[in-house]
């Protein structure tokens, strides 16, 4: 399908491969990879037109934290550079939206996250309503349990099925080097694990990551300088869900997931491969079933989330990986997913498709 | 391209305050947001997409806060998008907003920016959250000291400048500070801050949210207020520090001014530009900037404030609404500059008109002097002719 000046493609992705715990800043962690994407698209920095950040002030534990790290994008001469408060997976939105103006060409987004300076059963307490949900201490373990109990109730899935996706993930991540918890696992073994929220085993929760990553944009024909297969975004969008997740219908259903899929256009055609960005392990069921998907399509072939989680990255990363998945290894059709806020409050979906 | 041209079509504020009691956070910008509408003629379901601004969560104690407020935006089941840029955040804000509909994604878009600074210790958030802050003031009091220096300006230009804005601002009926009895005197006996900074030649802590309503050419049209056109839209960053920067003329503002008057066709933006909204949260931010922004030759930024050309009734108007020496919710003040651009274009700003402006400039800055957002707007597409 001929491309035209207002389609825009990612050309490059690189990654920090994340770590439970990093001795360095963000900053530190952000500079070789963007040092890296920008190799492999065989630009410098400054051809880069348009800089754009998603990171998080609790996460890094100070306000402005994000200033600092405009020194790994080289701000000197000065650039156009935001910066949203968002995982990277946004970030890209903004590129996205910026190269739709038609003016710039080449745009960096990356994501940001050293999630080892907190306890995050502590910190996300804060990311809840101040008022009513706040002062309960409910952490997102407890409300994801909370979802997870309503799935069962469904009778939508069972434990063994949530035992099934982490064991899925683990094994894929194996051939992932960007893995952090990886490996072969026994359902049975799985499921004889203790609760940590009932119903949720510690393996039902995202490892604790500090990471990065960045990708590049291009508008129209300067993506194929740039990539030999680049991975056009032919749609993208995304929603947000009511706050509370007792306001909502049906917490076993992703409705957000649901208008995203259908405003980026997800089932114009098959997908080959699907990155979902599922924190929890249930809630992989509940966005598979939202996006539609069939039973041809591969899923998370990174391990997903499971196998790392630097959160504001991971976001990202499933970005990255669907794109990999045509830049590198020549699927047509991909699409990448990713969450944020308590019980899969808020979701994005990118299609992305080659030219082959 | 896709790209079209963007309208003003609503603009909201709250009535800032020290401490807005009464209301909670959801009740502050749902105050902002139910104005705009209102000033649109719209209600909660035109909206297509929210942005959010505000500056660092710190200052709330709240992480992430726009996602407890998709309820009270109105925002359930569309796209609610966050910003965070410093000090410049509620220009970005604003500029985000405007590239949806710009770049075709959406027909209507609110963007809307908030700070409750008396939920929590602003001191306290700037410094990080590590104590021993020296805050903005005692940050950016040395880029002035050395302004002072370079440009030979007499001390009381700062404090002209306190007198004007809060005169100004004594007009705005949203301002936070009504201050109609201040003068030269009243600031140069308050405390000093940092010095050369009194008291009364900085800003105050505020409580306060605006929103700004975009939409499409045929919707800006067919608005039933006059709109204001979007004519350009800049923003640039620099690092913080570095051997042989220059913080009190910082390049990423020179050219992030240069970028907005190339999109629009200004060679000469003191006399082709009417009035001007920019961030001056110490008094002496007002020559710095009109010299960074070209509007003033470097060194002469001074005398546009002492012969009172940036005066309400000057040739060259600054911050008419007060500025951010009258109101300064963090986060929102940057989009404030940009809403009361645009509310000066529309021809709506009431005992603070300039009379038949029709291209008026806004900015914000954030950080160490180093993050800027700008836009101009227009009373028509083509306001230069």
């Amino acid at each position: 399908m001929a491309r035209s000046e207002n389609d825009i493609a990612i050309v490059g992705f690189a990654q920090m491969k994340p770590e439970r715990r990093s001795q360095h800043t963000e900053t530190e962690m952000l500079l070789p990879v963007v040092n890296d994407v920008i190799a492999q698209c065989g630009i410098t920095k400054s051809d880069v037109d348009f800089t754009v950040s998603g990171s998080c002030d609790y996460l890094s534990g100070q306000a402005f934290s994000f200033v600092q790290n405009v020194d790994a994008y080289g701000a000197w001469p000065p650039i156009r550079e935001s910066h949203v408060e968002m995982d990277g997976a946004w970030a890209l939105y903004e590129a996205y939206v910026e190269l739709l103006q038609g003016h710039l060409d080449i745009a960096l987004a990356a994501g940001v996250g050293k999630n080892s300076n907190s306890d995050p059963s502590t910190l996300y307490t804060i990311e809840f309503d101040p008022y009513y949900l706040t002062p309960l201490g409910a952490d997102p373990w407890s409300l994801a349990a909370l979802q997870a109990r309503a799935l069962l109730d469904s009778g939508k899935a069972s434990e063994r099925d949530f035992a099934e996706v982490v064991a899925a993930n683990r094994a894929r991540g194996k051939s992932n080097p960007n893995a952090q918890v990886t490996g072969d696992y026994s359902v049975d073994d799985l499921l004889s694990a203790e609760y940590v929220r009932n119903p949720l085993r510690k393996h039902d929760l995202p490892p604790v990551s500090d990471g990065c990553a960045a990708v590049i944009l291009a508008r129209g024909k300067r993506a194929y300088d740039l990539c030999e297969n680049p991975a056009w975004i032919t749609g993208i969008d995304h929603r947000i869900e009511a706050h509370l997740p007792t306001m909502r219908r049906d917490i076993t259903v992703s409705e957000s997931t649901k208008l995203a899929a259908k405003g980026a256009g997800v089932d114009k055609d098959p997908i080959d491969v699907a990155e979902i960005y599922a924190p929890f392990s249930f809630q992989e069921l509940i966005i598979r079933d939202a996006l539609g998907l069939s039973d041809k399509t591969e899923i998370n072939p990174s391990g997903g989330s499971l196998v790392a989680n630097p959160v504001m990255v991971s976001g990202l990363t499933r970005v990255g990986e669907a794109a990999k998945q045509i830049m590198n290894n020549g699927k047509k059709r991909t699409l990448a997913h990713a969450t944020s806020g308590p019980c899969l409050q808020q979701n994005i979906v990118c299609v992305l498709e080659g030219d082959k | 391209m896709s790209h079209t041209p963007v309208a003003v079509v609503g603009v909201g504020q709250t009535n800032h305050k020290k401490k807005r009691a009464d209301v909670s956070i959801a009740g502050l910008v749902r105050e902002a947001a139910y104005r705009a509408l209102a000033d649109a003629n719209m209600d909660w379901s035109d909206i297509d997409a929210v942005v959010l601004g505000k500056a660092p969560d710190l200052f709330e104690g709240v992480m992430k806060p726009e996602m407890y407020l998709a309820d009270a935006l109105g925002a359930v089941g569309k796209p609610m998008f966050r910003v965070h840029t410093a000090g410049s955040v509620g220009g970005s804000t604003g500029i985000v907003g405007a590239n949806l509909v710009s770049g075709g994604r959406h027909k209507r878009v609110m963007s809307i920016a908030f700070e409750k600074q008396s939920e929590g210790n602003a001191q306290f958030a700037l410094g990080g959250g590590k104590g021993a802050s020296i805050g903005a003031g005692g940050a950016f009091a040395p880029f002035i000291r050395a302004y002072i220096r370079r440009s030979g300006a007499p001390e009381d230009i700062g404090w002209m400048v306190a007198v004007k804005d809060r005169l100004n601002g004594a007009k705005n009926p949203v301002s936070h500070l009504k201050l109609a009895d201040i003068t030269i005197d009243k600031v140069k006996e308050s405390p000093m801050m940092w010095d050369p900074l009194h008291f009364l030649e900085s800003c105050p802590s505020s409580d306060g949210a605006c929103a700004i309503i975009f939409t499409d050419e045929e919707g800006g049209k067919k608005a039933s207020k006059p709109p204001a056109w979007v004519l350009g839209t800049s923003m640039r960053s620099e690092p913080s520090t570095f051997a042989g920067r220059d913080a009190v003329r910082p390049q990423a503002a020179m050219d992030c001014a240069t970028d907005l008057y190339n999109q629009i066709g200004v060679t000469n933006p003191r006399e082709q530009i009417d009035c001007a909204e920019l961030y001056v949260p110490f008094s002496w931010y007002e020559p710095m900037w009109l010299e960074a922004h070209h509007i003033a030759a470097p060194g002469d930024g001074w005398k546009m404030t002492q012969s009172g050309e940036t005066a309400l009734d000057g040739a060259f108007p600054v911050n008419m609404s007060g500025g951010v020496l009258s109101s300064n919710p963090i986060g929102a003040s940057g989009l404030i500059r940009f809403a009361e651009a645009a509310t000066q274009v529309r021809g709506l700003a009431g005992d603070y008109q300039v009379g038949g402006a029709k291209l008026a400039i806004a900015q914000a800055y954030g950080a160490n002097a180093q993050f800027y957002a700008m836009w101009a707007v227009g009373s028509s597409l083509n306001p230069l002719g």
